[in-house]
């Protein structure tokens, strides 16, 4: 008797239960994010997912739209010098902060100085050191005045660059260019990011943190175009397990995850059917090679070794078809550019082989004399995979492969201090949408350039590119030529391209693919 | 008694400054820093961050300064979570993962033990049997192979409870978790109560107890279980202060916000702050328990006695 009194109670323990929880409520979308965000300060972030949390918070001169196109944020116009330099914005009479204060250009003056600033300790100082004066500021040499950003009055900016530079409001729509609130800063320091304190000027507000729990978002009223947001709620909750999110997925918990256990992808597909999301993003993924060590001077040599990689065989059987396989660079998807890939990437795998076989036994290598190479990785599955596959792939021409993989911070951490390697893992994900943003990490100066590429060739394409800035069709043509050199050189050895992979439930509408993967919640809304 | 806890604790001080220091020099000689990722930063970039963060400074003086900051209570920042301190982290945390612990201790406790008494009473018999083999079990299977299943049968298959998440500190959130701790720990706790009740039982003072003509349960519960209960609070203490910290494991698969998953992350994201936060907190359970299990042994066995 006992028990059949307690069973019809149960669903309704489990909805009270439930409706505790702030889950289920309409109009809010419980967004599963594959890590909390180190920090909310724009300006001290770095990552993906922080930059999903700060594109609903703040607004910048620019934004990305659901498909990742450049449209006007904070900002309703703009115009250009004719040389290319000096841009004038016009910000919006109706923009305002989340508090009331008007947003002006004084905002932006105060915020771009800040993170050029050396004791902001900003990570992306150097993406804008094409403005004038940036770098002198960021390197303590200049003043924070000395910044060609000026307010010619409360809505006009004006901002000056180096040199002309195309991708710069590319630039601006990344988080480190968004305004910050002075008033809120100079009074509460440290503490103005916290929730209650934080004042924003995007589509929504910050409501809750509980770091490794979830972040509270709430639509802003007071944001000018507030009558087109649907969402009143946006929880972001970090999915650190991606089973676990997965599980909670299915369980109604999350209505989207933005990471996908790829290992198990060919289930999830069969299981969830077109709410898993797969589609070209801007990333790559390579390896760095030591150029200025013996044998890996030798062009040819490395030619042969990244012909003799099947990367075929690693996109479907290694990343089961979550990666595709990479000649060039640059990824497909930046409109108006077709990336220069390797001559190989025509030829059959096997063809590629015999070439690969050619050269290395012309360059004396063989059975006498076994070339030795080591894979260096950071820890993971799936990049182990990638480096066992190669392995075998480059046994049967007698390259004798070896691997160290070492945890995160060791292995940049060794590239950074450019230490000693043969072949290392490293991937590169576009800040903005320009093909500018995967060669410049092979530019001699750049700290990104592991394999510390040095070619005047190079170099002397780039500034081409760089001075055919008005004219976007040749400086992509430019740029074509400069990814050639590079892609020649093997100054690197591309392997794959990333692909986004989230999974979205259809009670989301608004969600659209895009290959930089932005989602922002303000054109998301749920049923 | 006292007079001995108040020696214990000030002996604690030196033990905790050696903790302290080697943990320090121990962790910078792990290769690449906190500021060391996929994206490379530009030197001027790092060379800014490295200031502001005072790890430009000879390593000794960042010591030192250490050590005074730890003095007055201050755990610094957290590198790679700049909004907040180390402090703040715990102050979220360490409640939510204490909470966990004691709730799995609790029920490891009186389940282990009750578990363990009833096989050794029934020694050789299927209870035994049953008792043990769950034991096996309890202790063999990881928490991350059970943890999935319970979420797995319970929150997709049965929707009783949800996949995982806090929920505000909500009862039905708590379960998984709290179960998934426990599981080993009362699978220890049965197994180390049953191998020294089955002792107790045949000593001489239990047989004295019965020829006395003591009633079962008198012999049981006042001779027997007195002292065979030792075992068991000898693990209790460290056990104690592991599960009260959290656990990396329970914590990612549940999605709770405590304090275990700083014990990985914090190493493997070289935030050397909170690798120095995690440790003082770990070191100061670990003498504390370890301190009240030798009160308690005072306590249950005449035999100690702590002057």
């Amino acid at each position: 008797m006992t028990r059949s009194l307690f069973r019809p109670l149960l669903p309704a323990l489990i909805a009270l239960a439930l409706a505790t929880a702030p889950a289920l409520a309409a109009g809010t979308w419980n967004r599963g994010n594959s890590a909390d965000p180190e920090s909310l300060d724009p300006h001290k972030t770095s990552t993906v997912y922080e930059a999903h949390i700060l594109r609903d918070l703040f607004e910048g001169l620019v934004m990305q739209d659901g498909i990742s196109d450049l449209v006007p944020g904070a900002a309703e116009s703009w115009t250009v010098s004719d040389d290319g330099t000096v841009y004038t914005f016009k910000i919006r009479d109706d923009a305002v902060w989340s508090n009331g204060d008007p947003v002006t250009a004084g905002d932006f003056v105060y915020s771009l100085r800040r993170l050029q600033d050396p004791t902001t300790g900003a990570e992306y100082a150097s993406m804008l050191y094409v403005v004038k004066g940036a770098e002198e500021v960021n390197t303590g040499k200049g003043k924070p005045e000395d910044l060609a950003v000026r307010a010619i009055d409360d809505k006009t900016l004006e901002i000056t660059l180096k040199a002309p530079t195309p991708y710069f409001l590319e630039m601006l729509t990344h988080q480190a260019a968004y305004p910050v609130h002075k008033p809120s800063i100079d009074t509460l320091g440290a503490e103005w990011i916290k929730p209650g304190n934080l004042v924003s000027n995007g589509a929504f507000t910050l409501t809750e943190f509980v770091p490794n729990d979830h972040i509270k978002l709430t639509k802003n009223p007071k944001f000018h175009a507030a009558d087109t947001v649907a969402l009143d709620v946006v929880n972001y909750v970090p999915t650190e397990d991606r089973s676990t999110a997965i599980k909670r997925f299915e369980a109604g918990e999350l209505d989207s995850n933005d990471d996908l256990p790829t290992e198990q992808l060919a289930d999830l597909r069969a299981k969830f059917g077109d709410q898993i999301k797969i589609g070209p993003y801007l990333g790559t993924y390579y390896y760095a090679v030591k150029l200025d060590k013996q044998p890996w001077e030798n062009a040819k040599l490395r030619r042969a070794i990244s012909m003799a990689i099947d990367r075929d065989f690693l996109a479907e059987k290694v990343w089961g078809n979550s990666m595709i396989p990479a000649y060039s660079m640059v990824p497909p998807g930046i409109e108006g550019y077709t990336p220069a890939t390797a001559d190989y990437a025509d030829m059959t795998q096997l063809d590629r082989e015999d070439a690969a076989q050619a050269i290395l036994t012309e360059l004396g290598y063989g059975p006498d004399k076994p070339l030795k190479l080591e894979i260096r990785y950071n820890t993971s599955e799936n990049h182990k995979n990638t480096a066992v596959a190669i392995q075998e792939q480059l046994k049967p021409l007698g390259i004798d492969v070896t691997m160290v993989n070492t945890d995160t911070k060791t292995h940049y951490g060794l590239l950074e201090q450019k230490g000693d390697f043969d072949y290392a893992r490293a991937a590169w994900i576009a800040d903005y949408k320009d093909p500018e943003s995967f060669l410049g990490i092979s530019r001699k100066a750049s700290g990104n350039n592991y394999s510390n590429y040095d070619s005047p060739a190079f170099e002397a394409a780039m500034d081409t590119a760089a001075a055919a800035g008005g004219d976007p069709a040749k400086r992509f043509e430019e740029l074509a030529k400069a990814e050639k050199i590079l892609v020649d050189d093997l100054a690197n050895t591309p392997l794959l391209f990333y692909s986004f992979h989230n999974i979205v439930s259809p009670k989301l509408s608004g969600w659209q693919e895009n290959v930089m993967d932005v989602h922002p919640s303000r054109y998301v809304s749920k049923n | 008694m006292i007079s001995y806890a108040l020696r214990r604790l000030v002996t604690a001080v030196p033990t905790l400054f050696v903790i302290i220091t080697i943990s320090f020099f121990l962790m910078r000689l792990a290769p690449g820093g906190p500021f060391s990722q996929e994206r490379g930063l530009n030197p001027t970039v790092k060379e800014n961050l490295d200031r502001l963060y005072r790890l430009d400074e000879p390593l000794w003086r960042q010591y030192l300064d250490y050590l005074g900051n730890l003095a007055r209570g201050d755990f610094g920042p957290s590198y790679n979570l700049p909004d907040f301190t180390v402090a703040d982290l715990f102050r979220v945390g360490l409640p939510v993962s204490v909470e966990l612990g004691a709730a799995a201790l609790t029920l490891a406790l009186l389940l282990g033990t009750l578990l363990g008494v009833v096989a050794a009473l029934r020694q050789n018999r299927p209870t035994d049997y049953a008792v043990t083999a769950l034991a096996t079990a309890g202790s063999t299977i990881p928490t991350f192979v059970v943890a999935p299943l319970y979420q797995l049968v319970f929150a997709l298959t049965l929707a009783w409870v949800p996949v995982a998440g806090w929920g505000g500190g909500a009862l039905v959130n708590k379960i998984g978790p709290v179960v998934v701790l426990a599981l080993p720990q009362i699978a220890i706790v049965a197994r180390l109560m049953r191998a020294s009740m089955i002792e107790a039982l045949t000593s001489h003072h239990v047989r004295t107890a019965r020829a006395l003509g003591l009633s079962d349960l008198t012999v049981i519960v006042r001779h027997a279980l007195r002292g065979a209960v030792l075992p068991v609070v000898s693990y209790a203490g460290p056990a104690a202060a592991a599960l009260l910290t959290g656990s990396v494991v329970v914590e990612s698969v549940f999605a709770i916000p405590g304090v275990g998953r700083y014990f990985v992350d914090a190493a493997l994201n070289r935030d050397y702050t909170l690798v120095m936060g995690t440790v003082v907190v770990i070191a100061v359970f670990v003498i504390v328990f370890n301190l009240v299990v030798d009160l308690l042994y005072a306590v249950i066995d005449p035999r100690v006695r702590h002057d």
